[in-house]
């Protein structure tokens, strides 16, 4: 039975090396739903994704999370002495899937010419594709990425939004933060820097005021 | 009452009405302890004058226990309860309970060499100690180790409370290990009873210790606090560019 | 439970691929023992006194040399994070990976140890002991080793760094690694402290790794 609400947050706020990066914020997604993360750089996408997934405690507000996710950062989490099918099998069977998943998730990102490539020899476009398939293998309904479409070339970055329109169809939700632009139909977009913080967070010295530069 | 103390401002007007007192007091005491430490109390029938180093040895070696204590506990608090203050408490004592330490570990040579003519032995007692300063020199290099200030002291704040579950475990270790040998326990304090002459520059020293801990103490946190104050402003200067 | 056992394997199926790692580690062993003699003069009967504690203080410091590895590759690559959220929760994910560093790493120092005690002169009836210390000893070195490692992600000169936490909480494995090898109720007594202490570190270790790691992860 799939509810209205799967994953949403209210209030959120969330302090980084003693400055309040932004307060306020909050979103509402059900199945199907994509949110693009937008802003500069060291708005703070990045951290509001890993507050999304669990790993950075918000400094105010809460999220509510009804579904499984699936967390992919800047970094491929490759290891260099694995093949690519060992790492996409290792990942799956991690999130208790069998291998027809991992046939699934190369097949998505072109990856079987390399399946049995190891990790140390791919280009940087290849580990991104890497990184993309495992996201697929681990079969979460929640998708948190940050950054996908790096080194990425156009046909991949095709296959990702392929990818994309067949996880939200299946129902499946997804938060990406990007700079590129990515063919999302009916994605909302959540600009951060609406809600930018202007107090330092130092719990010594609370409300003194920072004027950001517009 | 942890909120109540929570707050930077009034921690250092309580820490700064206090302060005054503690020297008072450390002198005072400092000031009788010695004099019946060095002169007014008996030398041992065995080893002579130089058993008064113990006036000076076991204090210390109470303080180094003390502090750690001290600081496990602020550790916990800093973890559990997330007060602000608690690190820079802990982390404050932690040099000086090292100090205490070494000043243990030294006299605790100085006796030795002076009473039976060995700058070491290894019993249980001092060797516990070697290994306590060991565990104070590992919570300060893990919480300057990193270039997150917070990711230090939290770090260092897990460090103190796994050391401190270790305290016990260790100290039974190593004087299991000691019963093997002779156990010669040069560093005992005083004889089978400590005569109340013995136990008044005893308890003075004490004291004396304690308050002057506590005066280093507040003012080290007070420094503490202080630069965390530079740091805010020049992160708020720094944008107001 | 399969995916635990998943975890463990992925471990040890790196430790292999990188091929040096169970090697330095016995080879530092081995390499240490034949400096003892040296050092020592090649006095057989200096080296059979000492051979228990000398082996017991190679071990230990073996069982340093490969913590800051255990950790690390993940924090670095982003794994951790994924580890994280992974459906094992993270104390099952660590002792996961504690197995696989105990297999790759204490296992062979119990395997090198009988070398180290025909090199060190060792009394053939304390071989059994040693092994038997050996083994209930070294698991404990791994937890608490992997204690260090944890606190130490991200650190400046972590490797050293670890050296410094982890040397005075294996004091207590040491002393009684070293007077379980003997006979009579004292080994016996010190053979069962070091089973205590690897049940204590068992229970407790993976819950102050799990919370050192998400504390690392901020």
């Amino acid at each position: 039975m799939i509810t209205a609400s799967s994953f949403a947050g209210s209030g959120l706020a969330c302090i980084r090396g003693g400055r309040l990066l932004f307060a306020g914020l909050g979103f509402d997604l059900g199945p199907g739903a994509c949110l693009l993360l937008t802003g500069p750089n060291g708005i703070g996408k990045s951290s509001l994704l890993r507050l999304m997934a669990g790993l950075l405690p918000a400094a105010a507000g809460r999220v509510r999370v009804e579904t499984s996710l699936a967390y992919l950062g800047h970094a491929d989490t490759l290891k260099a002495q694995l093949t690519v099918h060992e790492t996409l099998a290792f990942w799956a069977r991690l999130a208790g899937r069998d291998s027809a998943t991992v046939d699934e998730a190369m097949a998505a990102y072109a990856l079987e010419p390399l399946a049995a490539m190891p990790c140390r020899y791919l280009s940087a476009g290849q580990r991104r594709r890497v990184a993309l398939a495992r996201v697929i293998a681990d079969g979460a309904r929640l998708w948190l990425l940050d950054e996908p479409l790096t080194a990425l070339d156009s046909a991949s970055i095709q296959a990702f939004e392929r990818n994309l329109a067949t996880h939200r169809a299946a129902g499946g939700l997804a938060v990406i933060a990007t700079h590129s632009a990515i063919a999302a139909p009916e994605a909302e977009t959540l600009e951060i820097a609406r809600f930018a913080g202007s107090d330092l967070a130092d719990p010594f010295y609370r409300g003194l005021t920072v004027d950001r530069e517009a | 009452m942890f909120n109540f103390l929570a707050n930077p401002a009034r921690f250092m007007r309580i820490g700064n009405a206090v302060l005054p007192w503690c020297w008072t007091v450390a002198a005072i005491a400092g000031a009788a302890g010695l004099y019946l430490a060095l002169l007014a109390s008996p030398a041992d029938y065995q080893q002579g004058d130089s058993v008064r180093i113990m006036y000076i040895h076991v204090p210390a070696a109470w303080m180094a226990l003390a502090t750690y204590t001290l600081i496990a506990f602020f550790a916990a608090v800093a973890l559990v309860w997330k007060h602000p203050l608690a690190h820079l408490v802990a982390q404050s004592a932690a040099p000086l309970g090292a100090g205490f330490t070494l000043i243990c570990l030294v006299t605790g040579a100085l006796w030795g060499q002076t009473s039976w003519g060995t700058w070491w032995e290894w019993d249980g007692r001092m060797t516990s100690v070697l290994v306590l300063f060991f565990l104070y020199l590992g919570i300060m290099a893990l919480a300057h180790a990193f270039d997150d200030n917070e990711r230090g002291n939290q770090m260092s704040a897990i460090l103190a409370l796994v050391g401190f579950v270790n305290i016990p475990i260790i100290k039974f270790s190593v004087d299991w290990w000691a019963t093997l040998h002779q156990p010669a326990s040069v560093f005992r304090a005083g004889g089978p009873a400590i005569h109340p002459s013995m136990l008044w520059p005893l308890a003075l020293m004490a004291v004396a210790f304690t308050t002057y801990f506590a005066a280093l103490l507040i003012l080290r946190v007070r420094g503490a606090i202080a630069a965390r104050k530079v740091q805010a402003l020049r992160l708020v200067k720094g944008w107001n560019r | 439970m399969g995916a635990l056992l998943a975890i463990t394997i992925h471990d040890l199926r790196l430790a292999w691929r990188r091929g040096a790692e169970s090697l330095s580690v016995i080879g530092f062993f081995v390499l240490a023992a034949v400096l003892f003699g040296f050092g020592l003069d090649g006095d057989t009967a200096i080296l059979a006194r000492v051979a228990p504690g000398l082996i017991w203080v190679t071990a230990l410091l073996a069982a340093m040399l490969a913590l800051e590895r255990l950790f690390n590759a993940d924090y670095e690559d982003g794994s951790l994070d994924s580890l994280l959220l992974a459906d094992p929760p993270l104390e099952l994910v660590v002792l996961a990976k504690c197995l696989a560093h105990w297999l790759a790493t204490g296992v062979p120092l119990i395997i090198a140890a009988p070398i180290l005690a025909v090199i060190l002169n060792l009394p053939g009836s304390n071989l059994v002991p040693l092994l038997a210390a050996l083994a209930l000893g070294t698991p404990t070195l791994t937890l608490i080793g992997a204690i260090g490692a944890a606190l130490t992600l991200g650190a400046r000169r972590g490797g050293v760094l670890i050296s410094l936490l982890v040397l005075p909480l294996y004091i207590p494995v040491l002393i009684f690694g070293v007077g379980a090898v003997g006979d009579g109720a004292r080994a016996a007594a010190a053979l069962m402290a070091l089973g205590g202490f690897a049940l204590a570190a068992l229970a407790l270790a993976p819950f102050v790794i799990a919370y050192a790691l998400r504390q690392a992860a901020r």
